[in-house]
Formats: structure tokens, C-alpha cells, sequence
């Protein structure tokens, strides 16, 4: 609290504590921590962007976005040598936006996109205008926008360089129902940021930008909860109540670190990592039909908190020996039992988004965007997801539908000022 | 003394980009660097050009355009007066001017861009600008496109600049002494 207190005293202590009132709680000291947190990257970004403006007042002006608190701050900073994204706070929007490379995309062109875009995403998260932007008032409030550049396979070896085993398509699993209008992509772009409008631009200036070099595959948006709606770190729900991501790796932890992120030289080394997304979508009608204690045994968490049906709660541990009656608490089928790691190695960091269209049916009515980063989706992430295509009792209610991976390249060396952008390290 | 300035270089000076914003639709008139750069490593000397970027275009549509932030870091007034490039048969100074007809139009500014100490002036789509023509090859978004801008002490700015696709700066270009056929009209370039 100290630290919100001496650097974003002006907007964002006092915007937090109003916030909590507003909400009818108090919130626990973490939360208020986490609020302050982002008080004091609103102060950083007021003196950046903001400060120049002068006391002007004027509607959409960025010293009104400097009092806004949550829509000035710019997002958390990565550790060095990483692309944001990733070991950052997801925002509550997201956009997974995926290309096809044009057939003349050769090496240097590729070269000059990702240089392109990489000038385009650091000013993009400062809410600073791109060159050439003719609407740069929508973009002056970062409000924690993260814009992360993943390639696939084609992408690679279109640099001239060869891809690793690990960047291919997962093995298929008897419960996919893949649809290839979600598959796999040559480039993808993610988004996450805290004001849908902002996201939007951002978006759309990355649109315009790689029109020259690659065509649309396709566009997945996602949400979580508004900033400031729950406690900052709360763990998402999915659309079926469900506390969704609990038994994640902390950010900064050796133990994220290790799972998450690749070692040694060259660009497939440290400072990298891999992204799988897959479409998941949740059939709500069936959904309906199951009463509050079957949902639970199907996970085996309650659903109030996310704590283990074997009680306790969110972050302990699930007890998988205790037995009632003669009989496992936590039954063989449920999705915690058959989650865990059989081996060591086989874990991974989620980081998924909710989707959710009303008007619509069928796969496209509502699902999770899951999205997960590990070292070696092979190594980490197929193990897991076989032993929950044999046999998890969430199979009945959730079918993947959409299915890619993709290589996160660490973070340039240099500033885009200087020339450096993500996945520059193909072209050393 | 030339100056070989990478134009990224300051792009990352708070101050180019508000004025960038700042000047909104009043084109480049010279305006007052509010916040003069605090960095050391921004600190430049003479005029530099910042947040400098091209348009892309053909060689057949022919034509394309400069734009960007250029900065006088010196105390004395200093004009640019000329500007080539290996890229086009033929480089001028252009303003855009209202026509009677509602529109807006191109034309060579005479005397070119006038730099005030301590200033910078906004070239942008709409405004000021430096228009490149007769292009000897294809601008293509992602290459980089070197220009020369010779102020009137006979100083040169050397600028390097990203080509990005964009769909506006398509006012039409009349060329001066011809302004009234309306019949130069470069829509698309």
C-alpha cells in the first residue's frame, strides 16, 4: 500500500478504494495491493504520456486519461528477454488474431513485417500514436494493453530457418471435432488489454499494417473478468461457473520460469517459449441439466471458490486418497484426478479467455479460449491432454473444436527505435 | 556537415509525439517544441527528422509521399529548401490548400518548409509533406526509403524511413501555374 500511496496518490489509491465501495466490499489487503499496483503504473504513464499535455481538460485529452487510472496504465513489464503476454497479468479482453503469409512473403519482407509491427507494438502499449495513425485518440489510454507475436511453422522456415520438432500439430485426440477454420497459422498475433475500445484500435492498426504481407486465417476474442470487477489476481470462471486456472505456476516463480520457458542459445532458446490454443467449445444447454454437487464431482472443486471437494480451499491441495464410504472423494473421472501430472515435467501455464456469443448455437454459442504456455507443448502439454482425452467427465459437456501452436520468440534485444522486434532473432 | 540520423532514433522523444497528435488537422504550421527532449541520447543538434515514415506505391502509379516530424534544435531559423531521393525521378516540397470546389488539394509550397528555432513542424497526410515523384521503383511496405532534405545553409538531413501501406494522403495534385484544370488529379497514388 505504501508504494500506491507515494506514487499514484492522485488518481488511482483513492480510484481503488471507491472501487471497493462501489462494490459493496472491502477488499483484502492483496487486492488492495494489486489496485495500488496499477495506481503507480498510471502515475509512470501520466509522466510519459500525459504530462506534456498541460492542463488542457479536454474531452478524450490524455490528462483526462491520466486520471482514469486503470485506462492510463500501461502493462506490467516482463522479465528481460521476454515479450510481454505472457509472464504478464492477462488483461480482460482478448484478441488472438492469425495470418496466412502471402505466397511473395519471402524472408525480407517477412523482415520488414515483423519490424513493422514491432514499432507498432511498443507504441501501441505506451499509448503513443503509430506513424501514420489518423486516429490516435483511441489509442492514448494503454489501459494495460499487451500485444505478444507468435509464429508458426511456415513462418520459421519462411525466415530460412528450421523449425523445432515441438512447433507441428498436436497429435489428434479421439475428442477433438477440430474445425479448420481455427487451426493452424503461419503468424499470430495476441492482444489482451482492459478497455475493449483501445483493444480495438490496436487491433485494427495491426490489421492495416500486415494486409501488404498476409491474409486473414482467422480472429478468436476472449474475456475474463473487467478490471477492477473482482480483486486483481483473482482467477478467472469460466462460462460454467467454474474457477478455471487454479493449479497454475506463479509468474516469477523459478517453478513458472522452468515449466514456461525455453533455455539455451539460439532462437528457439531462452527468453522463448510456446503457445497452444485450442477452441473449446461448452454446450451451456446440457450444462443445465447437470445439479451443483455433479458439477463439482466432475471437477472435483467446489464451485463457490474453486477449493477442493476434499476440502479446503482455493490453493490447497486436492487430496486424491481420500476415500468415503470405500469409495474415492474425488472420483476416477474427474477432471482435477485426471489433470494431474503423471510425471515430472507435465505441467504447464493456462492463461485462456472466455468466449461467448449470445445469439449464437452450437460450437460458436460459448467455450474457453484455452491457451497455455509451456517449454515443449509435446513434452508438457500432450501428455496431459491424452490422459484427459481417455477419460475426464468434463468431455461430455466441452468439445475442442479448434486447435494450433505456435512459437513465442523472445523479446528483441533492441528497442523498435533501434531496430529490434519480436522474432528478430531468425534474422541474426 | 551532413547528417546521417537514424530517424527511429528519437522516435521515442514524448514531445515529437504530441506534437504529432497536437497538430491535428492545422497541418504543419511551426509550432513551439513544448518540452524540449530531457534525454542526453535524444539530444540533437541542427534539424533532425523524427517518426519519418513513406507511403507505400508503385512505380507505375508513380507517386508517394514523406512524412514525419522535423525538429530545428538550433537557435537560428533555417528553411528546407530542397529534397531528393534515390527512389524518385523528381522530389518537392508540397502543402495541401482548399480548392473553391469544397476539396483539398496539393501544390509545391514556395520557398519551402520555413523551420523556426526551437521548432518543429508536422508533415503528414493532409498537411505538408514531401512528395516523391516519378518513382524509378516499386514502394513496398516494409522497405526502407532514404531521402535527402537540404536546408538553406546548404546542410543536408539524411533521412531513412519505413514504407507503410496507407489508404489515405489521396488529395489531388496540382501542379503549380496549373491549378485551375483540375485535371491532375492523382487519386490512389
Amino acid at each position: 500500500m505504501a508504494t500506491g500511496a507515494a506514487v499514484g496518490a492522485a488518481g488511482g489509491v483513492a480510484g481503488g478504494a471507491a472501487l471497493a465501495s462501489a462494490l459493496g466490499t472491502s477488499l483484502p489487503d492483496g487486492a488492495s495491493a494489486g489496485l495500488g499496483g496499477s495506481a503507480a503504473s498510471a502515475g509512470g504513464a501520466a509522466g510519459g504520456t500525459a504530462g506534456g499535455a498541460g492542463a488542457g481538460g479536454v474531452p478524450g485529452s490524455a490528462s483526462l486519461v491520466g486520471s482514469g487510472g486503470l485506462g492510463a496504465a500501461v502493462a506490467a513489464t516482463p522479465a528481460a528477454g521476454r515479450q510481454p503476454g505472457v509472464d504478464t497479468p492477462p488483461g480482460a479482453h482478448a484478441v488472438y488474431r492469425a495470418f496466412a503469409l502471402r505466397a511473395g512473403t519471402d524472408a525480407t519482407r517477412l523482415r520488414g513485417w515483423l519490424a513493422l509491427l514491432g514499432d507498432d507494438i511498443e507504441r501501441l502499449m505506451s499509448g503513443r500514436p503509430v506513424l501514420g495513425d489518423v486516429e490516435p485518440e483511441l489509442g492514448e489510454a494503454p489501459a494495460s494493453l499487451t500485444i505478444t507475436l507468435a509464429l508458426g511453422r511456415e513462418a520459421v522456415r519462411r525466415a530460412g530457418v528450421s523449425a523445432p520438432a515441438w512447433l507441428a500439430p498436436l497429435p489428434s485426440y479421439k475428442i477433438d471435432a477440430l474445425e479448420e477454420r481455427w487451426g493452424e497459422a503461419d503468424v499470430l498475433l495476441q492482444l489482451t488489454c482492459d478497455d475493449p475500445l483501445t483493444l480495438a484500435h490496436a487491433d485494427r492498426v495491426l490489421q492495416r499494417e500486415s494486409a501488404p504481407f498476409a491474409t486473414l486465417a482467422w480472429v478468436q476474442e476472449g474475456f475474463r473478468y473487467a478490471r477492477g470487477a473482482r480483486a486483481d489476481g483473482t482467477t478467472m470462471r469460466n462460462l460454467f461457473g467454474q474457477v478455471d486456472g487454479t493449479s497454475n505456476p506463479a509468474p516469477g516463480s523459478e517453478e513458472f520460469d522452468a515449466i514456461v520457458y525455453r533455455s539455451g542459445d539460439g532462437p528457439f532458446g531462452a527468453g522463448s517459449t510456446s503457445l497452444v490454443l485450442r477452441r473449446i467449445a461448452m454446450d451451456l444447454d446440457t450444462w443445465d441439466e447437470v445439479d451443483r454437487s455433479a458439477r463439482e464431482d466432475a471437477v472435483g472443486r467446489t464451485l463457490k471458490d474453486g477449493g477442493p471437494i476434499t476440502g479446503g480451499a482455493e490453493a490447497d491441495e486436492v487430496d486424491l486418497a481420500a476415500e468415503q464410504g470405500g469409495w474415492p472423494v474425488v472420483a476416477d473421472f474427474a477432471h482435477v484426478r485426471r489433470a494431474r501430472p503423471a510425471a515430472a515435467g507435465e505441467k504447464i501455464y493456462r492463461r485462456g479467455f472466455n468466449y461467448n456469443n449470445p445469439g449464437a448455437s452450437g460450437s460458436e454459442r460459448a467455450g474457453l479460449l484455452f491457451v497455455s504456455f509451456q517449454a515443449d507443448p509435446v513434452k508438457q502439454f500432450h501428455p496431459i491432454q491424452a490422459r484427459l482425452a481417455e477419460l475426464d467427465m468434463l468431455n461430455e459437456w466441452t468439445t475442442p473444436v479448434g486447435s494450433c501452436v505456435f512459437w513465442v520468440p523472445p523479446a528483441s534485444s533492441r528497442s523498435a527505435a533501434d531496430g529490434g522486434f519480436p522474432g528478430d532473432v531468425l534474422f541474426a | 556537415m551532413r547528417k546521417n540520423l537514424k530517424t527511429t532514433l528519437i522516435a521515442l522523444s514524448a514531445a515529437a509525439a504530441l506534437s504529432l497528435t497536437g497538430c491535428g488537422a492545422q497541418g504543419a504550421s511551426g509550432t513551439a517544441d513544448p518540452t524540449p527532449s530531457t534525454t542526453a541520447s535524444q539530444q540533437q543538434e541542427g534539424v533532425s527528422i523524427a517518426d519519418a515514415w513513406v507511403k507505400a506505391s508503385t512505380k507505375k502509379d508513380g507517386m508517394s509521399a514523406l512524412f514525419g516530424v522535423v525538429t530545428n534544435h538550433s537557435g537560428t531559423e533555417r528553411t528546407i529548401v530542397k529534397a531528393t531521393s534515390d527512389v524518385a525521378g523528381m522530389v518537392q516540397l508540397h502543402t495541401t490548400v482548399a480548392t473553391a470546389g469544397g476539396g483539398t488539394e496539393m501544390k509545391e509550397k514556395e520557398g519551402g518548409f520555413p523551420l523556426a528555432a526551437g521548432a518543429s513542424v508536422t508533415l503528414e497526410p493532409g498537411g505538408d509533406h514531401v512528395m516523391l515523384m516519378d518513382l524509378k521503383q516499386d514502394l513496398e511496405a516494409g522497405q526502407t526509403v532514404n531521402v535527402t532534405l537540404t536546408l538553406d545553409d546548404g546542410t543536408e538531413v539524411a533521412v531513412s524511413a519505413p514504407v507503410k501501406a496507407f489508404a489515405g494522403a489521396q488529395e489531388s495534385y496540382a501542379p503549380t501555374g496549373d491549378s485551375s484544370t483540375g485535371e491532375s488529379t492523382h487519386a490512389g497514388h
